[in-house]
């Protein structure tokens, strides 16, 4: 029988086992980590995950193409728009359906909306966890705003679900582009802030220079994507790889340091936002008029207004929604793996098709999962104080992580 | 006081479709007719081998030089079991890598035998497959040889069943309400509704 006592009172080496989570206010969301310390050193660790395991992917065999976006939303819930155009694109890609060019500007724009709102959690978040609580105050503002036009637009502030194959389900607000150019202008003045406060700050540096580093060669055996591949010197970034949506007309730079600890890591992410601003700003400029769903009816639904008042758009509304094996969206008896720029790095789709209204498989290759493999790695021969450092500047979303 | 910070332009990868052909002759010269199929998707190339194949072809990718696919993006699980298209195997690993050099993806898809469904891990290749191979193993039931520490990942360690095979039921195994439910009090002592 097992006794911590008795292993305490054994070992004259004063290594003590200590046990990190999975509920604990420093490890955001479920995350569990075991390691072994002697004194402050941590000599081993290990990561335990799986606690918010939802089986995603086993309901998206069970769940039409549409109704499987609301899933997405719960994937990495700080930016849920982009999961929903992630996935949107995966399966017009995989049943080859256009989408008019105002839903892309639309898409294009919120998506970079939600990347700042995920960002600037993020950083607010790292500098908290550190003794710093004003920054999450500041962008806790910002992201608030950013929210109220989420809501404004798809109707929700978390689970939007604002993607439909095809488009989008709902038309730009009045007023939307006034709106977010003043949020604009405030989130340039809080990166300034945040740049200011901490980029001299010797507390902070102290605790993320050099703390956590990830080695070029690492990022690309675990596969490590996104803001944390950009700070280690590897500047690989989906939008310029293969650009969708309207990226390739936008002009935008990707930030990368070399030093590959969390300060860069930190420093990538508010870099990122204001490349983001950037986007937004050229984004609203191309916005014209047009329909915002894919005219092709027999693969994107009708605008839902429409099937209220016209007799066709009726019908095909019915054939997308009705079960059995004649109706809804039947693609090609494929697979196809299709990838988007998430705020934590790649988010692919992996779809296999079997000509039927539901997805035979739905992988979903979450940033966070690839991500998190190489933490334990990352805090052996750490101090104590650096989990919670290296932790905030990886982002990790348990939703995403466990699925 | 707030310097600009460098921002280097990209030098991001950046897709080239016209070396995908370079890709299919390289891999065709190699393996020939221990490729089960070959097939052009709209932004990379999938390899169908057998899983023996398997662990050679991805070395093979990341090990020509004229290749270099270095950079682990992903490795998954699919049960073909009744599905539409006649495939060789019940199973198949599906495992995508980049290649900066080139910039164009490449998938390798082998199929595993629901008999005797194991294949040689990718783990002395890329670290990044420790992970997704144990998830494999834990939602498919397909072992790794040589895997380090190959164990389940998501679900519990003492759980039965591999929840993402086809013939696993949505409903009606291990859903929430039927995993026991753990009290930080003794139930005998905690306070009954109605009395605090």
């Amino acid at each position: 029988m097992y006794s911590y006592e008795q292993e305490i009172e054994e070992r004259t080496d004063n290594v003590v086992r200590m046990n990190v989570g999975p509920s604990h206010p420093a490890m955001h969301g479920t995350l569990r980590v075991m390691m072994e310390v002697q004194g402050e050193h941590i000599l081993r660790a290990e990561q335990e995950i799986g606690y918010l395991h939802t089986g995603f992917e086993k309901l998206g065999e069970h769940r039409t193409y549409n109704q499987f976006i609301t899933l997405t939303d719960r994937l990495n819930y700080f930016s849920p728009l982009n999961n929903n155009i992630g996935f949107a694109l995966a399966v017009e890609e995989l049943a080859g359906i256009e989408t008019p060019r105002r839903a892309q500007v639309i898409r294009t724009l919120m998506a970079e909306l939600s990347r700042l709102a995920d960002h600037s959690l993020c950083v607010g978040a790292l500098a908290m966890d550190l003794g710093a609580f004003t920054s999450i105050l500041w962008t806790f503002v910002e992201r608030e705003k950013l929210y109220d036009v989420f809501e404004a637009v798809t109707g929700t502030r978390l689970t939007t679900s604002y993607t439909r194959v095809g488009g989008v389900a709902f038309d730009l607000p009045a007023g939307f582009e006034k709106r977010v150019l003043t949020i604009l202008d405030s989130m340039e003045e809080t990166v300034d802030k945040l740049r200011g406060s901490f980029y001299k700050n010797r507390i902070f540096l102290d605790r993320t220079e050099g703390v956590g580093v990830i080695s070029a060669a690492d990022v690309e055996s675990y596969g490590i994507t996104g803001p944390i591949a950009r700070s280690a010197g590897k500047t690989y970034d989906v939008r310029k790889y293969r650009p969708y949506l309207v990226y390739n007309e936008l002009d935008f730079d990707v930030p990368t340091y070399t030093q590959g600890d969390t300060l860069a890591r930190y420093k990538v992410r508010l870099d990122e936002m204001e490349q983001s601003i950037r986007i937004v700003r050229q984004a609203l400029k191309l916005l014209e008029p047009g329909p915002i769903s894919a005219l092709d009816q027999k693969h994107a639904l009708p605008v839902k207004m429409s099937t209220y008042t016209d007799m066709e758009s009726l019908i095909h509304h019915f054939k997308m929604i009705m079960p059995g094996p004649e109706h809804g969206l039947n693609p090609p008896v494929t697979d196809l793996y299709s990838a988007t720029e998430a705020p934590n790095g790649e988010l692919g789709f992996f779809l296999v098709s079997d000509g039927s209204s539901n997805p035979w498989r739905v992988r979903i290759r979450p940033p966070s999962f690839i991500n998190y493999a190489t933490f334990s790695k990352l805090i052996e021969g750490a101090m104590l104080s650096d989990v919670v450092a290296i932790l905030g500047s990886f982002n990790v979303i348990a939703g995403e992580l466990d699925r | 006081m707030n310097a600009p910070a460098p921002n280097p332009r990209s030098s991001s990868p950046v897709y080239a479709r016209e070396n995908l052909p370079v890709l299919a002759a390289r891999v065709e010269a190699a393996f020939g007719d221990r490729l089960l199929g070959k097939e052009e998707k709209t932004q990379y190339i999938q390899f169908s081998v057998k899983a023996a194949d398997a662990h050679d072809l991805v070395r093979f990718l990341k090990e020509e030089p004229s290749l270099g696919f270095t950079w682990f993006i992903d490795c998954c699980g699919v049960d073909y079991q009744r599905y539409p298209k006649p495939v060789p195997e019940r199973f198949a690993v599906v495992t995508t890598l980049l290649s900066p050099a080139l910039g164009v993806k490449a998938q390798v898809r082998a199929f595993v035998p629901a008999a005797d469904p194991r294949l040689a891990s990718n783990v002395d290749l890329f670290a990044g497959a420790n992970w997704t191979e144990r998830e494999i193993f834990d939602l498919y039931g397909i072992a790794f040889e040589g895997h380090p520490d190959l164990k389940r990942i998501l679900m519990p360690d003492d759980y039965e069943g591999h929840p993402l095979r086809k013939d696993y039921p949505l409903r009606g195994r291990g859903e929430r309400g039927a995993f026991p439910v753990y009290h930080a009090v003794p139930v005998a002592l905690a306070p009954q509704d109605g009395e605090g």
